[in-house]
């Protein structure tokens, strides 16, 4: 007995839009004479999109409406109504992501898109997905390798470490291939602010493959220190954006390559093939240290950021859980871990119970605990398997008509928000997101 | 061989017998150097470490491995005795003496008594099966599954009118999954069910208790759902599982397939209190469908 999920992944990037469909499939790997216990059990790519352009208004917005047609376009294209859509994630990447109204168009196009679809942006979350969606994560857990995923797309690097299959570290670098835009007659359209006092050209000057090398083998050493392939950490302050964490790689770690630049490592393409930075930076990639030692490319290079979104972003969880009157999907609940903090914020927010399961007791104490300190609604997630059991505890000094949630087997930390979508047999699908935007 | 020919043979060996040996003791020698007696850091009267509170998930003993990092992360997984070295062709001292020692603690749960004092201190009717002792109850299934005159009038007498849901406590063969699981998990079923609107009563406490003694409480209270806490098989990874077989019109010869069952409670498994908070809304599901077992995952699947 199987169910199926259909996730849709949208990626608005510095340079392209994306869009994929796939199908999550959800099985009960406990047996019939056991308690449930659901897992996605496999993830299937029902339909890749061509790689759009990303649609702007002027420089500094985001066109809404164009994303509307493309999206309306994409679903027709795949053959599947927009109704079936059960999950999905919309992020919002790179460069674009400084947009004015990026925020306002990614929540405008994340209930157009499907009810439950989430919207995404930020660094961090962005590793994350690329590295999932490239399959490094995947190729750490297999052969027990660190990894150090590197997504290097056309504004920005989104690194994500990967230690036994699980995503230790992220960080992001001003590193990208549209970082210049050069005309066929080598005449410089763009020159990104980024790189101040790196570049001495401006827009309007003519440049060569030479000096266009030389700037991509600058920008590469960054992303040596990053790995931990080179001294000095100047170069890598200078680049790394603001928003993004910081990462330590630990020597002998496998790299892994993924996004538009990855495709340009192995194959050599003519300076100008794409009018950008983009074949010399994958040119100064491969001469580098970073291709030295161990080095895999992903198997998904340019798409890997939206395969994230599409099929990594949905988890579920644990399968005894409890939720009464609460109004599925539930979106962008600030996480924290204490009670002072959850009655501090404005609406409502999931505490994060810590520690092993409990026995009755302590959950019946708990409950109490929390009953006389929280209003409602009461959202909690705990990471012992007792979310069933603090749940109807809860009920039963709240009453039924009061919304609880109680949820296990997610890990969340304080910084955190969750969206809830409803219930797929007694699992939730839940979505993690690590920040939203600059606050 | 005839006759003959075996008799000679028998006279011949008969008279080898008393003949000095080709090879005297004196003659043996070592072929390898004797052990020297290592220094084992204890003297007698002391007391070595419990081997049964060592971690087998944690436990690696192989030596000179590859990568012992890599197996120990794996091992970490499962409680299946891997990863145990060796000692020529045999186990180590440590793993043969904790196969041992969790074999006895799984012969010990299906051997020793639930406390007398358990079904007092916890509010449970104490009622015994018509086994008299742990051999009977082994040997005899069907002595398991009934009650004499006395335990059901005694039961009769306590639930006097039909209950929706009698919960029932059974030792079954592990006394030890029931002294570590069944208050907390009963507790939680009360709990969920109170919830849903569905009150219990007193609950009954089986000794020497098979499965089927929960349709000879049906027969004797009408009740109209059974739910039995009972201890499972002892097996090698834990003496402490805990099982729930939900009933739906207990009486006797209900057939086997009508019965749903919730198994591995205990701590590494589903613990008790979640497993309850479960088991009661799937009480509440069979009640409100008025089918148990093979039929509700009929309907379910249907």
């Amino acid at each position: 007995m199987s169910e199926t999920l259909i996730s849709v992944g949208l990626d608005v990037g510095t340079t392209s839009t994306q869009m994929i469909l796939s199908e999550l499939v959800i099985e009960n790997r406990a047996g019939s004479f056991a308690v449930p216990e659901l897992e996605i059990e496999s993830r299937r790519i029902l339909y890749k999109s061509p790689v759009h352009f990303t649609p702007l208004l002027q420089d500094e917005l985001v066109d809404g409406d164009a994303l509307r047609r493309i999206v309306d376009a994409e679903y027709a294209a795949a053959g599947i109504p927009k109704k079936d859509v059960g999950t999905g994630a919309i992020i919002i990447t790179g460069e674009t992501s400084r947009k004015e109204n990026a925020r306002a168009v990614l929540h405008a196009l994340s209930d157009f898109a499907g009810d439950f679809v989430v919207a995404t942006a930020g660094p961090d979350l962005e590793s994350v997905l690329a590295a999932k969606g490239a399959g490094a994560v995947e190729h750490s857990a297999k052969t027990g390798k660190t990894v150090l995923h590197m997504d290097i797309g056309g504004g920005t690097s989104n690194l994500a470490l990967i230690e036994d299959g699980k995503i230790t570290a992220t960080s992001c670098l001003n590193i990208g291939g549209r970082l210049l835009k050069i005309a066929p007659d080598g005449r410089l359209t763009y020159v990104s602010p980024v790189l101040d006092r790196l570049f001495s050209k401006q827009v309007g000057d003519y440049v060569n493959q030479r000096g266009v090398l030389e700037l991509a083998r600058t920008l590469v050493q960054a992303l040596e220190m990053a790995a931990g392939l080179r001294e000095g950490a100047e170069l890598l302050h200078k680049l790394v954006t603001r928003e993004a964490g910081s990462l330590e790689a630990p020597s002998n770690v496998v790299l892994s390559f993924s996004g538009g630049v990855a495709d340009c490592i192995e194959t050599q393409q003519p300076w100008l093939a794409f009018g950008d930075l983009g074949p010399e930076l994958g040119l100064a990639i491969r001469e580098s240290r970073l291709c030295q030692g161990e080095y895999i490319l992903g198997q998904e290079t340019i798409r890997a950021t939206v395969i994230g979104a599409g099929c990594h972003s949905a988890q579920l969880s644990g399968s005894t859980v409890f939720h009464q009157n609460v109004d599925f999907p539930l979106k962008n609940l600030p996480v924290v871990e204490s009670v002072d903090a959850l009655t501090r914020l404005d609406g409502p927010g999931v505490l994060v119970v810590p520690g092993e399961a409990m026995d009755f007791a302590g959950i019946r104490d708990l409950a109490k605990n929390l009953t006389a300190s929280i209003k409602a609604p009461v959202y909690v997630a705990t990471s012992g398997d007792m979310a069933k059991a603090l749940g109807q505890a809860l009920a039963l000094r709240l009453g039924t008509d009061v919304k609880i949630l109680c949820i296990d087997r997610v890990r969340l930390k304080e910084g955190d928000y969750l969206d809830v979508g409803a219930p797929i047999g007694p699992a939730l699908p839940v979505v993690v997101k690590t920040l939203i935007f600059n606050r | 061989m005839n006759k003959e020919e075996l008799t000679a043979m028998v006279a011949e060996i008969l008279q080898g017998m008393g003949r000095e040996p080709a090879v005297k003791g004196s003659d043996y020698r070592n072929t390898a150097p004797e052990p020297t007696k290592k220094d084992c850091g204890y003297t007698d009267g002391d007391f070595v470490p419990d081997v049964t509170t060592l971690d087998l998930r944690k436990l690696y003993l192989t030596e000179n491995a590859a990568d012992a990092e890599r197996f120990k992360k794996m091992k970490l997984k499962t409680p299946a005795r891997l990863g145990c070295g060796k000692a020529g062709p045999r186990y180590k001292t440590l793993t043969m003496l904790r196969f041992r020692a969790d074999h006895a603690a799984a012969q010990d749960a299906v051997f020793s008594e639930v406390d007398t004092e358990f079904a007092k201190e916890n509010d449970l009717l104490p009622t015994k099966t018509r086994c008299d002792s742990k051999d009977e109850y082994l040997t005899r299934p069907d002595l398991g599954r009934c009650f004499d005159e006395h335990n059901a009038k005694a039961i009769a007498g306590v639930i006097d009118h039909p209950p929706k849901v009698q919960l029932v406590v059974g030792d079954g063969l592990s006394s030890a999954a029931i002294t570590a699981n069944a208050m907390d998990c009963l507790a939680a079923i009360r709990d969920g069910l109170k919830l849903r609107g569905t009150e219990t009563g007193k609950a009954i406490f089986v000794k020497y208790c098979r499965v089927g003694a929960g349709d000879a409480i049906g027969d004797i209270t009408g009740c109209e759902l059974v739910c039995m806490l009972v201890g499972e098989r002892p097996g090698l990874v834990t003496d402490k599982s805990m099982s729930a077989y939900i009933t739906y019109k207990p009486r006797t010869g209900v057939l086997e397939s009508s019965r749903t069952v919730v198994s591995n409670i205990h701590a590494q498994g589903t613990p008790a209190v979640e497993a309850g908070a479960y088991i009661a809304e799937l009480i509440d599901t069979i009640l409100k469908r008025k089918v148990s077992g093979v039929g509700l995952h009929l309907e379910a699947t249907s």
